[in-house]
């Protein structure tokens, strides 16, 4: 039987994810942009980590540490009340952790290729860090951004391996399309897991489309 | 009034070289950084602006402290009353012109002011345009406005000039006087053209691998090793016209209008808006008494 409740719950994921990966991303790629920190490079590598690393490495560190029966996820669980394995909440730290590095370069990359000057400028017109990024610099990487929140985004729908390792399969709460799609072809039920696949294939296709329109400048011609 | 001595190490593609800067110049002074491109000019508009912080030293700007190395105070750069046009211009793409100028308007700040620089600087066509959409002449105006839209006590303009045409260029070096003279700011620009630098400043600093090594008037700087012991003025070509074999040049010496023969070979390196410097040797001047 197939409900579109794998859809939503991936959608609803990767929609979450993609927001507090921009609130996450944005300060540290303009931190990362403008640093001449030691720390920088040891914080870039491990911001790039998940581009390498196999997802069930992830995914298996995540279940460990928020295991209720280890020290971290006791106190999470204790003093806060969150559980994050096995739930939704924990899919979403995750999936934030696995996709920055999508959300982080493209950021960081547009940052770095403005001009000084445009910042030294702001500052100089007495304008803080914060006002001449949000009024002088993110206007201007609104390429950047976009290539950003589209990746993220895509990266968190196709995500697998930790999501299965941290998040089960449990309708509703932790199971993603692309889990349900791995179940169904594992119970030879291929129709099914062809409607979650098609659908899958399609909206992503068209969020893609849609990026490469913009950027490339074909709707504003279109428009025009 | 500024008064700057500053120490830093700069490190360049070719190494690094010490800088070490001491200048003062007078309150609604213009003065200019002249020397080869890597002495650290631009450098030294950087410390000035709190964009860049030197080792040791102290800068005073007006009687009030922005930099001491030894109290460990350096004031950021929002806090420092300057206004810096940069050599790319650094007008924000993503605003239209006016927008440019607004942004740098202060809080609670008369937007008088902005109208005014608009009508100076004849920017009154081009408010609503984005700067790609503007010429390299155009842009430059925009750039000049918007540093002076918060009433600055300082100016400085790493060579603003020298992208543009000679005639976009004389332009303007006219409304740069004319806006020094209206406004009274301190003004330090960076030159390589000689004849702007006669034409605008009161005090070259000539800066050769991070040192100062000369100060002086222009005049002093530029024409003291040629001409010494002769009598000497600056002035603007008026006109120039052909009398039988000779050439009769029209010269404005500050009020004063002059004529002066010159040959063939002399004009030819003469057009009419031309700085000149007027010479005369020591026997020739008649002297009356009054």
């Amino acid at each position: 039987m197939t409900t579109w409740q794998p859809l939503l719950l991936t959608f609803e994921l990767a929609g979450v994810t993609t927001a507090l990966l921009l609130l996450i991303a944005i300060p540290l790629a303009s931190w990362l942009s403008s640093t001449r920190s030691r720390a920088k490079p040891v914080i870039e590598a491990l911001v790039g980590m998940p581009l390498v690393l196999p997802p069930t490495v992830l995914g298996f560190y995540f279940l460990l540490a928020f295991s209720p029966g280890n020290a971290f996820g006791s106190w999470l669980n204790e003093w806060l009340g969150i559980k994050l394995v096995f739930s939704f909440g924990g899919l979403v730290v995750a999936s934030v952790i696995y996709s920055l590095p999508f959300m982080v370069h493209p950021i960081q990359a547009g940052l770095a290729a403005l001009p000084h000057s445009l910042k030294e400028a702001s500052y100089l017109m007495g304008k803080s860090r914060f006002t001449t990024l949000l009024k002088v610099l993110l206007p201007n990487i609104r390429t950047s951004l976009l290539t950003g929140i589209v990746l993220a985004f895509a990266h968190t729908v196709g995500e697998f391996g930790v999501v299965l390792m941290i998040g089960g399969s449990i309708p509703g709460k932790t199971r993603v399309a692309s889990i349900a799609i791995y179940d169904e072809v594992e119970a030879l039920n291929y129709g099914n897991a062809n409607f979650y696949s098609l659908i899958l294939f399609l909206i992503t296709f068209g969020i893609l489309l849609l990026v490469y329109l913009t950027n490339g400048g074909y709707l504003k011609k279109f428009w025009k | 009034m500024i008064e700057l001595d500053v120490q830093k190490t700069l490190h360049s593609a070719n190494g690094s070289m010490q800088l070490h800067v001491r200048f003062t110049l007078g309150r609604g002074q213009f003065g200019t950084l002249y020397g080869p491109s890597g002495a650290g000019k631009t450098s030294t508009l950087k410390i000035l602006a709190g964009l860049m912080r030197p080792e040791s030293g102290h800068i005073t700007v007006n009687g009030s402290p922005w930099f001491d190395a030894k109290k460990g105070l350096q004031l950021p750069p929002q806090e420092r009353s300057i206004g810096f046009v940069f050599q790319d211009y650094a007008l924000f793409p993503h605003m239209t012109v006016l927008k440019n100028l607004m942004f740098a308007l202060p809080k609670k700040a008369d937007p008088a002011m902005v109208r005014r620089l608009v009508e100076i600087m004849g920017l009154e066509g081009l408010q609503t345009r984005k700067p790609a959409e503007l010429s390299g002449g155009q842009q430059q105006r925009v750039a000049v406005a918007r540093a002076l839209v918060q009433r600055p006590e300082i100016l400085l303009l790493d060579e603003p000039l020298a992208a543009l045409d000679l005639e976009t260029r004389l332009q303007l070096q006219d409304d740069l006087a004319k806006l020094h003279a209206e406004f009274g700011f301190t003004t330090l620009l960076i030159s390589h053209d000689i004849g702007e630098i006669m034409k605008l400043s009161d005090r070259v600093f000539e800066i050769r691998d991070g040192n100062i090594l000369r100060e002086g008037s222009p005049q002093e700087i530029f024409l003291s090793k040629k001409m010494s012991g002769k009598f000497q003025f600056t002035g603007e070509v008026l006109g120039i016209e052909r009398q039988e074999v000779v050439y009769i040049v029209t010269i404005r010496v500050q009020m004063q209008v002059v004529q002066v023969i010159a040959g063939e070979s002399d004009i030819r390196a003469l057009k009419v808006g031309d700085r000149v410097l007027v010479a005369s040797k020591a026997f020739n001047p008649i002297l009356y008494k009054i």
